[in-house]
C-alpha cells in the first residue's frame, strides 16, 4: 500500500523493485513516467513513431540497468528525464545524419542547429513540468490564458505583488533551459545512459 | 484610467509612470508576456536604458517566453504500454512475473486510468447511469464519472481484502458486504459528490493488487474472495475485476464523448471463459428461484455429478472468441458435444455488452438453432451475471 512515503523513499524502493525483477514494478513506473517521458521525446523528435521508439527505449534501459540510478543525485523523475532527453536528441542526431549522407538537404551545422532548438524546447518543457505549482499556474494564466498580472493575481487570490514575483521567477527558471554548453545536456542529473 | 484609450495610444505618448526600482524589476516578468499596463511597460522601457541588471534580464526572460509551449495533448495509445513492456520482459525475464491472470487487470486498469488523465476537472462530474441486468428487468442507478471510480474502488476492495490488503472503505459501515452495499455506503458517506480525488486512491490500490498478486505467484490464485453472497477464486475474481473496469470504463468514456476499444483479444477471451464458466451455476439458481410449473430451459435430465448432460454450444465470434459448451441442467455437469441441444452464435463484445447488462437478453443478436427454451434461459442467465 502506498503509504505516507518521502518521495525519496519511494524511488529507493521502486528502484529495489526493479533490481528484484519485480515486472508489477516496471508496470508501475510505465504509468508513472510514460506520458511524461513520450512527450518530451515528441518535443524533441516531432513524430511519434519516433517517440514511440524513444518510450521503449528508455523503459528497455531502466528495466534493464536500475542500478544505474543513484537516489543520492536526485529523483527518479529526473533521471528518467535526462535518458530520455539524452536518447532523443541521440535519435535525432542520428537519423539527421543519415539523411545528409544519404544526400538530403540542409548541412551539418543546419542539423546541429535544430538538434540544439529541439533540446532546449525539450528541456523547457521539462522545467515548466516540474516547477512549483503555483508558479506554472501563473505563467498558464498570464501566458495561455492571455490575462494581466493583476487578473492572474485576482483569479489566483494572491496579491498583485506576489503574482508579479511569480511571473518573473518562473521565466528565470524557464530560461535556464537556454543555458546548457552542449545542446544534448539533459535537464537535471547527469550521466544517464 | 481607460484600458481602451490606453491601448490605442501609441506608447511614448503616455506620462511617464515613476516608479522605484524594485517595483520595476519585479515587473521584468509580467513585462515579458505582455501582462502589464502599458504605463508599467513604457516605464520599464525607460528603465532598461539606465539599469544594466534589468536589461541584461529583460531579454533572457523574452526568449523563455517563446519557450512556453502548449503540452501537445498526444494521447499515449494503451497498445504502446503493452508492447514496451512485453519488449522490456524479453531482454530481461522477470524473477518476479505478474501472473497471467492478473495480466487483463493490470492492462484495463492502465487503459482506464490512461482515460481519467485526460479528462478536465468538470467532466469528472458528467453524469454516468450504471446499468444491470436484475429479476427479468433492467436496473439502473445515477451517479458520475467520480461515482463509477468510486464503485470500482470499494469493490476492488473486496480483493484487496482477500489479499489482507486495507480496505478502502475503512471505517464506514455497510449493510452488507457484498459490492453493491459497499458502493452505496461509500457514496453516502460523504455529502458531497466523489471528485477527481478519488482517481488516486483508486490508482494505488490497482497497482498494489497487481504487485500482492505477482507476490502470491501461481500458488494463491485459488485464495477465495468474498463478494458477501458469493466467492470467487483470486484469478477469476481479478478476472471479474477487470470485465468491470472495461465496462465502466465504456461508460465514463460514453459520459465524455471519448472512444474506448474493447480490451485485447486475449483479455478478452478470459473474460468470456470466465462468463461461459460461470453460467451453470447462474442457471442452476435461476432454476431454484423459478416460480412453480415448467422449469426453464426445457425439462431438466437428472445427471449425476462429473457426467455429460444436455448442453449448448456458444460459439463467440469475432477476435478473443471460441466455443463453450454449456451443461444445461447441472453445474456439476459436463459439457458434452454429444448432448448438444441448442447452439448460440454471438459476438464476442456483444456477448460481454449483454454480460455487462447493456444488452437485453430478447434483443442480443444471436444467431439459434434448436432447443429455444434453453437457449432463452442462458441468454438470460448471462445477462444475470450483470450487478451494480
Amino acid at each position: 500500500m502506498a503509504t505516507k512515503d518521502t518521495p525519496l523513499r519511494r524511488d529507493r524502493r521502486t528502484q529495489q523493485r526493479l533490481a528484484r525483477g519485480e515486472a508489477a514494478a516496471l508496470g508501475e513506473v510505465y504509468d508513472r513516467y510514460a506520458s511524461l517521458v513520450h512527450g518530451l521525446a515528441y518535443r524533441v523528435l516531432g513524430d511519434e513513431r519516433a517517440a514511440d521508439t524513444v518510450t521503449r527505449e528508455v523503459f528497455v534501459h531502466v528495466w534493464e540497468h536500475p542500478d544505474r540510478y543513484d537516489p543520492n543525485q536526485g529523483p527518479l523523475r529526473t533521471w528518467i528525464a535526462a535518458l530520455t532527453h539524452r536518447l532523443a536528441v541521440r535519435e535525432l542526431r542520428d537519423t539527421g545524419t543519415a539523411a545528409l549522407e544519404r544526400g538530403g538537404p540542409g548541412t551539418a551545422a543546419d542539423l546541429e542547429q535544430r538538434v540544439r532548438r529541439a533540446s532546449v524546447a525539450a528541456r523547457a518543457d521539462y522545467i515548466v513540468q516540474s516547477m512549483p505549482a503555483p508558479l506554472r499556474l501563473a505563467l498558464e494564466r498570464a501566458y495561455f490564458q492571455r490575462r494581466d498580472y493583476r487578473r492572474t493575481a485576482a483569479d489566483l487570490g494572491i496579491t498583485e505583488e506576489e503574482a508579479r514575483r511569480r511571473l518573473r521567477l518562473g521565466l528565470q527558471l524557464l530560461a535556464t533551459a537556454q543555458d546548457a554548453a552542449d545542446p544534448g545536456a539533459p535537464p537535471g542529473q547527469g550521466g544517464a545512459a | 484610467m481607460s484600458d481602451m484609450s490606453a491601448a490605442e495610444t501609441p506608447a511614448r505618448d503616455i506620462p511617464p509612470l515613476v516608479l522605484e526600482h524594485r517595483v520595476l524589476r519585479s515587473l521584468l516578468g509580467a513585462w515579458a508576456l505582455a501582462a502589464c499596463s502599458p504605463e508599467e511597460a513604457a516605464a520599464v522601457d525607460a528603465h532598461l536604458g539606465e539599469c544594466a541588471a534589468c536589461a541584461e534580464e529583460a531579454p533572457r526572460l523574452r526568449a523563455a517566453v517563446e519557450l512556453l509551449q502548449r503540452p501537445d495533448s498526444l494521447d499515449l495509445k494503451p497498445s504502446l504500454r503493452t508492447r514496451v513492456l512485453a519488449d522490456c520482459l524479453q531482454r530481461r525475464p522477470p524473477r518476479i512475473p505478474v501472473p497471467e491472470w492478473a495480466a487483463p487487470y493490470d492492462a484495463e486498469t492502465a487503459r482506464l486510468d490512461a482515460l481519467l488523465q485526460d479528462i478536465g476537472d468538470a467532466e469528472w462530474h458528467a453524469p454516468v447511469r450504471l446499468r444491470w441486468f436484475a429479476a427479468g428487468e433492467t436496473a439502473s442507478r445515477r451517479t458520475t464519472v467520480a461515482g463509477a471510480v468510486a464503485h470500482l474502488l470499494v469493490v476492488d476492495g473486496l480483493v484487496a481484502v482477500a489479499l489482507g490488503l486495507p480496505d478502502p472503505l475503512g471505517e464506514i459501515p455497510a449493510a452488507a458486504p457484498g459490492p453493491a452495499s459497499r458502493t452505496e455506503a461509500y457514496w453516502r458517506a460523504s455529502h458531497l459528490p466523489p471528485t477527481r480525488a478519488v482517481r488516486a486512491p483508486w490508482r494505488a490500490q490497482s497497482h498494489d493488487l497487481v504487485r500482492t498478486a505477482s507476490f502470491t505467484g501461481g500458488s494463491a490464485g485459488g485464495l477465495p474472495v468474498s463478494y458477501g453472497d458469493w466467492a470467487l477464486p483470486l484469478h477469476d475474481a481479478l478476472l471479474d475485476r477487470a470485465f468491470e473496469c472495461w465496462v465502466h470504463a465504456e461508460d465514463i468514456a460514453e459520459a465524455v464523448s471519448y472512444p474506448y476499444d474493447p480490451p485485447a483479444p486475449g483479455h478478452l477471451h478470459r473474460m468470456i471463459d470466465l462468463a461461459a464458466r460461470l453460467l451453470p451455476e447462474v442457471l442452476a439458481a435461476r432454476r431454484r428461484s423459478a416460480p412453480a410449473g415448467p422449469p426453464p430451459g426445457g425439462r431438466r435430465h437428472l445427471v449425476a455429478a462429473g457426467a455429460p448432460g444436455r448442453s449448448l454450444k456458444l460459439e463467440i465470434e469475432g477476435a478473443g472468441g471460441g466455443e463453450w459448451l454449456i451443461p444445461l441442467d447441472s453445474p456439476a455437469a459436463v459439457g458434452s458435444a454429444e448432448h448438444e441441444v441448442a447452439h448460440v452464435v454471438l459476438d464476442g463484445v456483444e456477448f460481454c455488452r449483454l454480460a455487462a447488462g447493456r444488452v437485453r437478453p430478447e434483443e442480443a443478436a444471436a444467431g439459434q438453432t434448436g432447443d429455444r427454451a434453453a437457449i432463452r434461459d442462458v441468454l438470460c442467465a448471462a445477462a444475470g451475471l450483470s450487478r451494480l
